[in-house]
Parts: C-alpha cells; sequence; structure tokens
C-alpha cells in the first residue's frame, strides 16, 4: 500500500523532485483503521494529488515581499472608490485614530471579521490613509491565498504583503504602520454566533516581533464583519480531512450561507457582503516594555491585549440594536 | 465641487475676523472639523500652515492646507498642500449700517485621477459638505454674536456705573 502523504501522492504524479524515491511501505494491520470501500483511496489520492498541484501553483503565484511595491498615487486615486463602498454601503465608522502614534512604526493588531470579503480591513485602510495621509507608510499582511488570487494583484499596491515574520520584520524596520490580524483565517471564519468575540487561537507572534523591533501595539478593534453573511462553521474537521492544513496552510474550510452563492463552502470566491454597518475602534497604545518590565511574559501580554479587546468589542457590541442595521 | 454658504453676522467685520484668524477658535464653530491644528512656525496670516481633518461619510478626510491670501477684516484664502485637494476662502464683507458684516464662505474639493469613482464621491458627498458649512456660519454667527452682546453689555454697564459715580 502506498503511503498518502503528499509527498507520496506528489511523487506518484511526477511532482517529486531531487530524485528522491517515493516512499512506499506497508501499513501494520492494526494501524490501518477501517477498511475503505473500493476506489475510494485512490481517489482520495486523486484529490490530494490536485490539491498539491493547486499548493505548487499557488507558491508560484505568491509575490516576494517588495515593500517598494506600495504605491501612495494609486492608493490616492482609488480612496474615493473605497470611500463610497465604506460610507455607503457599510456605514463605516472609524473611531479613536488620534490613539494611533504620529509617527514611526506601530503594530495595529486587529480582530478579523468577514470571510474572505473583510470589509473592517477595507473601512479601517481608508480611514487610515485619509487621516495620517497616503504619504504614512502603512502595511498590512494576508494569507498566501489572498494575495496570489488571481485579480487581487493591487492588493499590493495598498502595501499588503504575505504574512510572515520576515516580511514583519521588514515593515516595522522601514518605519511603517503595520496591520495584523493574528487570529487570520482561524478567527475571520468563526461562525456568526460567536461575532462578538476576539479570538486568536493562542497565537502569540505579533507580541514576539513588537518586542523585537520594541514597537507599540494598538489594538483595533472592529464589529460587524461576521454580520456580511451568515458563518456557519469553520470546517476545520474538514479541512483536516482534506490536508488543507498540510498543502495551503489553511487550517479551516468555512461553510456559510452568502450572496450569490447560497451555501459557500470555502468562501473561495468570496462571496457579495451584506451591508452590515462596520464600526472600528483603535485603543491607546500599548508599550509593552514600560507596562509589562524588560522581559514580558507572552502569555500575561497576550491575556492582557485580548481582555481589551474583548471588552471593547463587547461595549461596541451594547450600542448595537439589530444586525446588519447596527 | 464648489460649496458655498453665507450669512449675515450682527457684528462689525473685525469681531469675526477674530473668529476666522484665531486657530485656537476653528474647533468650536466648524462643524464636521475633528482637527485643526498648526503647522509650523507662522500662525496666522500668508504662509500660515494647518493640518485639518473634516468628518465627511465615513472617513475623516483633510489635508495640509496653507494661507495664501491674507487680507485683514476682509478675506482669508487657502489651498491644500497634500491630502485632499481643496481651495477655500473667507469673505467678509460690511453691511451699510457698519454694525452687520455679511461672510461667505467658499470650498472647492476635488479628487482629481480619480477616473469615474471619484466624480461620484465629489457628488455623493456635497449635500454633507454643505450642511457642514452652513452649520459652521449658524455656529459663528451664534457665537460672534454672542460675544458682541456681552461687550455691548459691559459697555453700557460701565456707562452706568459712571453715571452713577458722576450722580
Amino acid at each position: 500500500m502506498i503511503d498518502e502523504t503528499p509527498t507520496a501522492a506528489a511523487a506518484q504524479n511526477g511532482h517529486a523532485t531531487g530524485g528522491r524515491r517515493p516512499h512506499v511501505r506497508e501499513a501494520p494491520a492494526a494501524a490501518k483503521g477501517p477498511a475503505l470501500p473500493l476506489g475510494f483511496g485512490s481517489l482520495f489520492g486523486v484529490g490530494t494529488a490536485a490539491a498539491k498541484a493547486i499548493q505548487g501553483a499557488v507558491a508560484s503565484r505568491i509575490p516576494t515581499a517588495d515593500l517598494d511595491e506600495r504605491d501612495p498615487d494609486f492608493i490616492r486615486d482609488n480612496l474615493p472608490r473605497l470611500w463610497l463602498l465604506s460610507s455607503l454601503w457599510f456605514r463605516g465608522e472609524v473611531r479613536g485614530l488620534g490613539n494611533i502614534p504620529e509617527e514611526g512604526p506601530v503594530l495595529l493588531v486587529g480582530n478579523h471579521s468577514g470571510g474572505n470579503m473583510t470589509p473592517d480591513t477595507i473601512v479601517f485602510t481608508l480611514a487610515f490613509s485619509t487621516y495620517f495621509g497616503v504619504e504614512r507608510r502603512f502595511h498590512s499582511l494576508a494569507h498566501n491565498l489572498v494575495l496570489s488570487a488571481p485579480g487581487l494583484g493591487w492588493l499590493r499596491k495598498f502595501g499588503t504583503v504575505a504574512a510572515s515574520p520576515r516580511n514583519m520584520q521588514k515593515a516595522l524596520q522601514s518605519d511603517a504602520a503595520l496591520l495584523v490580524y493574528p487570529g487570520g483565517d482561524y478567527e475571520v471564519h468563526r461562525s456568526s454566533f460567536e461575532r462578538h468575540t476576539v479570538d486568536f487561537n493562542r497565537r502569540k507572534g505579533f507580541i514576539r516581533e513588537a518586542l523585537r523591533h520594541d514597537v507599540p501595539i494598538v489594538p483595533v478593534v472592529s464589529i460587524g464583519g461576521q454580520e456580511t453573511a451568515l458563518f456557519l462553521t469553520r470546517g476545520e474537521g474538514l479541512a483536516r480531512a482534506l490536508r488543507l492544513d498540510k498543502l495551503l496552510r489553511l487550517k479551516v474550510l468555512p461553510i456559510s450561507i452568502a450572496l450569490p452563492w447560497g451555501l459557500n463552502v470555502g468562501d473561495f470566491g468570496g462571496h457579495i457582503p451584506l451591508p452590515a454597518k462596520i464600526v472600528v475602534e483603535a485603543l491607546p497604545p500599548i508599550h509593552l516594555r514600560e507596562e509589562f518590565g524588560e522581559d514580558p511574559d507572552l502569555d500575561e501580554v497576550y491575556d492582557h491585549v485580548v481582555r481589551l479587546m474583548q471588552e471593547t468589542l463587547d461595549a461596541l457590541a451594547a450600542e448595537r440594536r439589530l444586525p446588519i442595521i447596527g | 465641487m464648489r460649496v458655498t454658504a453665507q450669512i449675515d453676522i450682527a457684528a462689525p467685520p473685525a469681531r469675526v475676523w477674530a473668529f476666522l484668524s484665531d486657530p485656537g477658535k476653528q474647533l468650536h464653530f466648524m462643524a464636521g472639523i475633528t482637527r485643526w491644528e498648526v503647522a509650523g512656525d507662522i500662525e496666522r496670516g500668508v504662509g500660515a500652515r494647518y493640518r485639518m481633518l473634516m468628518r465627511v461619510g465615513s472617513a475623516e478626510v483633510g489635508s495640509l492646507i496653507e494661507v495664501v491670501e491674507s487680507t485683514e477684516n476682509r478675506d482669508m484664502a487657502w489651498v491644500s498642500v497634500t491630502g485632499l485637494d481643496q481651495r477655500g476662502r473667507w469673505r467678509l464683507r460690511e453691511r451699510a449700517s457698519g454694525s452687520r458684516t455679511h461672510v461667505e464662505f467658499r470650498l472647492s474639493y476635488g479628487v482629481a485621477g480619480a477616473g469615474i469613482f471619484g466624480f461620484l464621491a465629489e457628488r455623493v458627498a456635497v449635500p454633507q459638505v454643505q450642511r457642514h458649512l452652513n452649520r459652521s456660519l449658524q455656529q459663528l454667527k451664534r457665537q460672534v454674536e454672542h460675544e458682541q452682546l456681552r461687550d455691548d453689555a459691559a459697555t453700557r454697564r460701565a456707562a452706568r456705573e459712571a453715571r452713577a459715580a458722576v450722580a
């Protein structure tokens, strides 16, 4: 029996490189588990190979991080489009921009909502660009899949780079304001019934980077994004079963009810967001070493940041009278 | 787009000018303005620069502006240096009575190079910008006239006290 790991499956389909033989082994009978229906194994192998091919295609499309791709003139020209979308469709409201330091590097840490069409990012990017001017360097991190998707190349001109520690380092060293969503795909696809919950899945990389570069953290809390569709489940089990976590760095395969698809699995094609009112609030900066000492405890900082954000989100939720309408 | 608003204020131009030319008072009467800060060494007059923001729709839009014309008690005009393209003017004219001032507030703004969406955004924003201008003038009128009344009352009180002292 051939081990159906991605490597082996790819090797079977001619994707293995470096002249290594595919790793073939016979699984012990006790470890085989329940017998699969005839043909299921080969079908699964084909599926895995297809996913591997997608992974290769995605990997080849991921742009190398070049912060110079950010184009202030392009941003300025597109602000009216964002303004129309933000003002008329999402009735966006951004508060507390004065809390963001006027200059120097800063790590903006947001809770992420809205599936693959993230209205909170649109609303906040517009507000930041008009408040500080497009001349101020502003970058945001995005999942590889977003940056490699056809038709979304313009995101790079807005300063969006692939999410990686190296890109964070480059952005912060260039004195930019850097927007990160630690919850990433895990949080953005949470159920609509958990829309008023900040959930970073205990990811603390942003704290390490803030400490490494000694930059303040500004929490940015948004509400409304998870009302732009009815998100049912993250589909973590499904993602694991299809090995998407290993192939595409996707921990989730969300299932939602969204326009225009109806039942929307994966949200790969995006969706038309419902016109939910989006409110974003930037909180006062947290200077980690001033508040937590020279060698802060990551768990303590994490709990502090998430608690502050959760309290703000609760307050924003209390202001909201009705879903979508706000 | 050009938006204009005007109003008559029951005070001489010098009193209105004192309000308009004071950067510290802009936030007191300008509607929709969320920020008005002196940027640079010159506080008033030609060459003074201010960083201003006005809430329009879902964003605070604005510019670094520079005063390019300043004729005391008559005209003050500015243009944007960075940010949203804009030029504006306060125009004061004394009414025949001498104790009233006609105030006109003109603002032209645009998003050059933004194509059809820029064209649409400029027009969609007009009603809100117009409301901001109208309200700014009403607030200016209320504050200037209130100050004028207090000054007039103080003058009358001083005269009354002087008469009482003589008697």
